[in-house]
C-alpha cells in the first residue's frame, strides 16, 4: 500500500514490518489449523497484536491522510473555543488515556466470555478483524467529524446532516438502548453477586468510601484526585480483604442476598445515587473505577503475557453451526457479531468519541492514535477476556453459563446435562471449583462476570501460586461490580437528561435540568425502566442473559448502525464519495448482522431464538393447562409469555428505528450525488492553528525539529 | 543517571495529575491570568465546586461507556 511518506521505505522498516507480519500469521495459522490439541494463549496474542500492528501503521494511515484529509495547520476546537475548563488542547498521550478510560468498560470484558460457547476462534476472529475495519475506522471517523464540527454530539450530527426525522429516530433509540444496557449490565451484577457474602460485603463498602472520597473531595482538600484516589484503592482492597472475614463469620448471613432482594437493592441505588450531587458519590467512584479498571487491564495483560496460559476451550464447537447453545440461542452467524459488541464494534463509542474527546484533541492529526488506537487498546482487552474464558475447563463454563432451567441445581444433574452436550466434568470437580474460589456455588453463574473471575483467578494464581485463588476471583468480581455500579448511575443521569429535554416540550419546567420535581420524577421514570429489564431478567424462566443479551447486543450494534451512517453521510457530503465504502462496508455488515439478528429473534420458528414463536408455544401450553420446562408451574409460563412479547416488540421497534434512520442517510446521500446544491454542511470555518504538537505518540524527527523551531519563535512570556 | 530517574519521576507525576484532572485548576487559572487579565480567578474550592457543578447540569459531560 502507498503511504504519505515521500520517501521510500527503508531496508529497516521493511525488514521490520515483514517480521511482524510474518508473527501475526503464524499465531493465526497456529489458532485455525489446530483441531482437537491445546493450543497456547501465546499464538492469540501473537495474531491479535501483530494485526493491530500492521492495521494502525497502513489502515488506519490510509484512512487519516487519504479518505479524511486531516489538516495539522487546522486549529482544533480545543484550540479555537480553549476555555480552560472542557475546551482546551490535551497532551496526546494523556487523552488517549482518557478516551480508553472513557471506552473501555465491562463491555468488552462480558460480550467475549459468553461469545466463547462457539470456541475461541469466531470470537477472536471477529474481535481483530472487526475492531480493524469496523470498530476502530468508527471511532476514528467519528471524532475526526465531531472535531470538525466544534465537538458536535452523534444526535445533533445526525439532525443536522441527516433530518430531524432521521435524528428524532437515533435520539429514541439511543434512549431505549440506554435503559436496556442499564438493565443487562445491572442483571450481571446480580448473577454475579447473588448467594456471595464476600461480593456483595465488598461491594457495599464502595459506598462509604465512594462518600469519604466526595468529602474529602469537597471539603478537606479539594481537587486532590490522586492521593484520595490512592486511600481509596487502598480502603478498597482492604474491603476485599475484609470480605472474606466476614463471609466467616456470623455476618455472612446478612450479606448472603437472594437474586430478587439484589434487585431491589440496586434500583434503590440507581435512583438515589442519580439524585444526589455528582460530587458525593459519582465523581469519587468514577476515580475509584478508573483506577482499578486501568489497574486490572495492565495486570491482566502481564498476567497473560507471564503465565502465557493454554487453551482449553474447543477452537469451534458443534454450538456455533446448530445454534442449540446454552448461553445465548442461535448460530454462529449472526449472533456472534452482536454478542461481542464492545472490543470489535461499538456503537456506544461513538458517544464518547462525539462527546468529550473532541473538545479536547491538540490535533486534528491525532484523531489516528486517539480514536483508532484506543479502540485497538480495548480490542485487546477483549481479547484477554476471550483468552480468560477459554483457559478455564469447559465443562465448568458451561456449567457456569447454562441457565438453571437447563442444568437443575445440583452439581449431579449439572455435571451430567454439560456431559450430554460432550464436555466431562465431574460434581467433585464442580464442587471443588467452588470451593477453590470460596462461593457456594458456580452453577448457573450467568452474565460473564463471574466467569471471566474464574478465569482470571487461573491465569493470576499460576503467577502468584494457588493459595490467593479465592481472592483474585473476588478481586475480578469487585472491579467489574464497581463500575457497573457507576454505569447505573452516570447512565441514569443520561438517560434522564434524555427525558427531561424530551418532556421539556410538553411542560416547560422539565427542561431545566435543576428543577428538583423533575428530577426525580424522570430518574424514577429511567430507574422503573431499567428496574423492569433487570427484574424480569431475574425472574426470567429461560434464563435473563439468554433472553436479554441478544437484545442488548442488537441495541448496541444498531447504534454503531446508526454512528455508521452518518459517517457515510458526511463522507459523501464532504466530496469523499469515492472513499465512502470505508464506513459503507462496515454499515453494509452491521447492518445485515444486526437485521438478521432482530429478523430471527422476532421472526425465528425455533422458540428458543424466536421471541414470537416463544410466545405462541407457551400461549398454547396455557390454553392446553400444560406445563412446558424449564417452566416448573403456570405463573412461570404466563411470565414468559409476557416476556417473549416485550422482548420481541422491543427488538420490531429498535430494527424499525434503525432501518429509518439508514433509510433517511440514503435519501440524503443519494439527492447529494444528483443534486449536490441541495445539500448543506455545517463544518465549522477554517482557522490556523498555532499549536505545534506531534500526530503519533512517538514524535518524528520531522516533528522534534518543528517542535524546537516553534519553541525558538515564540516570544518567551 | 539520577537526572535520569529524577525526569522519569516527574513525568509520572505530570501524566497521573493530568490523568486525573487535578492539574484542571492550575490550568483554569493559568487559562484566565493569560487570556483574561481582569478577571478574577477564582479559589480552588470555588472551582472544583464549578466542575461538578457543569458536570451536574449536563450529564453526557465525563460520560464512560459500558
Amino acid at each position: 500500500m502507498r503511504t504519505d511518506s515521500p520517501l521510500k521505505a527503508s531496508p529497516r522498516t521493511i525488514v521490520i514490518w515483514t517480521l511482524v507480519a510474518l508473527v501475526s500469521a503464524a499465531g493465526w495459522s497456529v489458532l485455525a489449523l489446530s483441531r482437537g490439541e491445546e493450543v497456547s494463549a501465546a499464538w492469540m496474542v501473537a495474531a491479535a497484536l501483530g494485526s493491530y500492528a500492521i492495521a494502525y501503521r497502513f489502515y488506519a494511515k490510509f484512512i487519516a491522510h487519504k479518505v479524511l484529509k486531516v489538516d495539522g495547520t487546522r486549529a482544533t476546537p480545543a484550540e479555537r473555543l480553549n476555555n480552560g475548563i472542557d475546551f482546551h488542547p490535551t497532551d496526546r498521550r494523556v487523552l488517549l488515556g482518557h478516551h480508553f478510560a472513557a471506552i473501555a468498560g465491562a463491555g468488552p470484558l462480558v460480550g467475549p466470555v459468553l461469545a466463547a460457547q462457539m470456541g475461541y476462534l469466531p470470537g477472536t476472529i471477529w474481535i481483530i478483524v472487526g475492531v480493524i475495519f469496523a470498530g476502530a475506522v468508527q471511532d476514528m471517523v467519528v471524532l475526526f467529524f465531531s472535531t470538525r464540527r466544534d465537538g458536535r454530539s452523534l444526535g445533533q450530527m445526525a439532525r443536522e446532516e441527516i433530518g430531524p426525522f432521521g435524528g428524532a429516530a437515533a435520539l429514541l433509540a439511543a434512549f431505549a438502548i440506554m435503559i436496556v444496557l442499564l438493565g443487562v449490565l445491572a442483571l450481571v451484577v446480580v448473577n454475579a453477586l447473588a448467594q456471595s457474602p464476600w461480593g456483595t460485603f465488598s461491594i457495599a463498602m464502595t459506598v462509604p468510601i465512594a462518600l469519604l472520597m466526595g468529602f474529602y473531595l469537597r471539603v478537606l482538600r479539594p481537587g486532590r484526585v490522586a492521593e484520595v484516589s490512592l486511600i481509596g484503592v487502598a480502603l478498597l482492597l482492604f474491603a476485599l480483604i475484609a470480605g472474606r472475614w466476614v463471609a466467616e463469620s456470623s455476618w455472612a448471613g446478612t450479606f448472603t442476598l437472594a437474586p430478587s432482594t439484589l434487585v431491589v437493592w440496586l434500583v434503590a441505588y440507581g435512583f438515589i445515587a442519580s439524585i444526589l450531587p455528582v460530587w458525593m458519590l459519582l465523581a469519587p467512584r468514577d476515580y475509584l473505577s478508573t483506577f482499578m479498571k486501568i489497574g486490572t487491564i495492565v495486570l491482566l495483560a502481564l498476567g497473560v503475557v507471564i503465565a502465557l496460559p493454554t487453551l482449553r476451550m474447543d477452537g469451534v464447537t458443534d454450538f456455533a453451526s446448530q445454534g442449540d447453545g446454552p448461553v445465548f440461542a442461535g448460530s454462529l452467524f449472526p449472533f456472534v457479531f452482536i454478542t461481542i459488541a464492545c472490543g470489535a464494534l461499538s456503537g456506544f463509542h461513538s458517544l464518547i468519541s462525539s462527546g468529550t474527546t473532541p473538545k479536547m484533541i491538540q490535533k486534528e492529526t491525532q484523531v489516528r492514535v486517539i480514536g483508532y488506537g484506543s479502540m485497538l487498546m480495548e480490542s485487546s482487552v477483549a481479547v484477554m477476556a476471550l483468552i480468560a474464558a477459554s483457559v478455564i475447563d469447559p465443562g465448568l463454563y458451561f456449567a457456569m453459563n447454562a441457565p438453571a432451567g437447563v442444568i437443575g441445581d445440583t452439581v449431579q444433574n449439572a455435571s451430567q446435562v454439560v456431559g450430554g452436550w460432550g464436555y466431562r466434568i465431574s460434581p467433585e470437580d464442580l464442587a471443588a471449583a467452588a470451593k477453590n474460589v470460596e462461593e457456594s456455588s458456580l452453577l448457573s453463574r450467568t452474565g460473564g462476570a463471574p466467569t471471566l473471575a474464574v478465569g482470571v483467578s487461573e491465569i493470576f494464581s499460576q503467577v502468584t501460586g494457588g493459595g490467593l485463588r479465592a481472592f483474585w476471583y473476588h478481586f475480578a468480581i469487585m472491579f467489574e461490580a464497581l463500575f457497573i455500579l457507576t454505569a447505573l448511575d452516570a447512565g441514569t443521569r443520561v438517560g434522564r437528561f434524555m427525558l427531561q429535554d424530551t418532556l421539556g416540550n410538553l411542560y416547560k419546567p422539565f427542561r431545566d435540568v435543576s428543577w428538583k420535581p423533575g428530577l426525580v420524577i424522570t430518574s424514577g421514570i429511567v430507574c422503573g425502566l431499567w428496574g423492569y429489564f433487570l427484574w424480569v431478567g431475574v425472574h426470567e424462566p429461560l434464563g435473563g442473559i439468554n433472553q436479554l443479551f441478544p437484545v442488548f447486543g442488537i441495541s448496541n450494534q444498531l447504534l454503531a448502525a446508526v454512528a455508521l451512517a452518518v459517517c457515510t453521510t458526511l463522507l459523501v457530503k464532504s466530496g469523499r464519495l469515492r472513499w465512502a465504502w470505508v464506513t459503507g462496508i462496515p454499515l453494509l455488515w452491521d447492518a445485515t448482522v444486526t437485521l438478521t439478528a432482530s429478523w430471527q429473534k422476532v421472526f425465528s420458528s425455533d422458540p428458543r431464538v424466536g421471541f414470537f414463536e416463544q410466545r405462541s408455544v407457551y400461549q398454547d401450553g396455557i390454553d392446553r393447562g400444560e406445563v412446558i420446562a424449564p417452566a416448573k408451574n403456570m405463573d412461570d409460563m404466563h411470565t414468559i409469555v409476557t416476556n417473549s412479547t416485550v422482548d420481541g416488540v422491543l427488538t420490531a421497534v429498535l430494527a424499525l428505528l434503525i432501518v429509518i434512520v439508514i433509510a433517511d442517510a440514503t435519501r440524503v446521500c443519494v439527492r447529494h450525488v444528483r443534486r449536490p446544491a441541495l445539500s448543506s454542511l455545517s463544518e465549522a470555518p477554517y482557522v490556523e492553528s498555532r499549536i505545534v504538537a506531534p500526530a503519533g505518540l512517538i514524535p518524528t524527527g520531522q516533528e522534534k525539529k518543528e517542535a524546537r523551531d516553534a519553541v525558538g519563535a515564540e516570544p518567551r512570556g | 543517571m539520577r537526572s535520569a530517574l529524577n525526569r522519569a519521576v516527574r513525568g509520572v507525576r505530570w501524566y497521573v495529575r493530568e490523568l486525573t484532572d487535578e492539574s484542571a485548576y492550575d490550568r483554569y487559572a493559568a487559562y484566565l491570568r493569560e487570556n483574561r487579565p481582569g478577571a478574577e480567578v477564582p479559589s480552588r474550592r470555588e472551582f472544583e465546586r464549578m466542575r461538578t457543578d457543569r458536570q451536574e447540569a449536563d450529564p453526557r459531560q465525563g460520560f464512560r461507556c459500558c
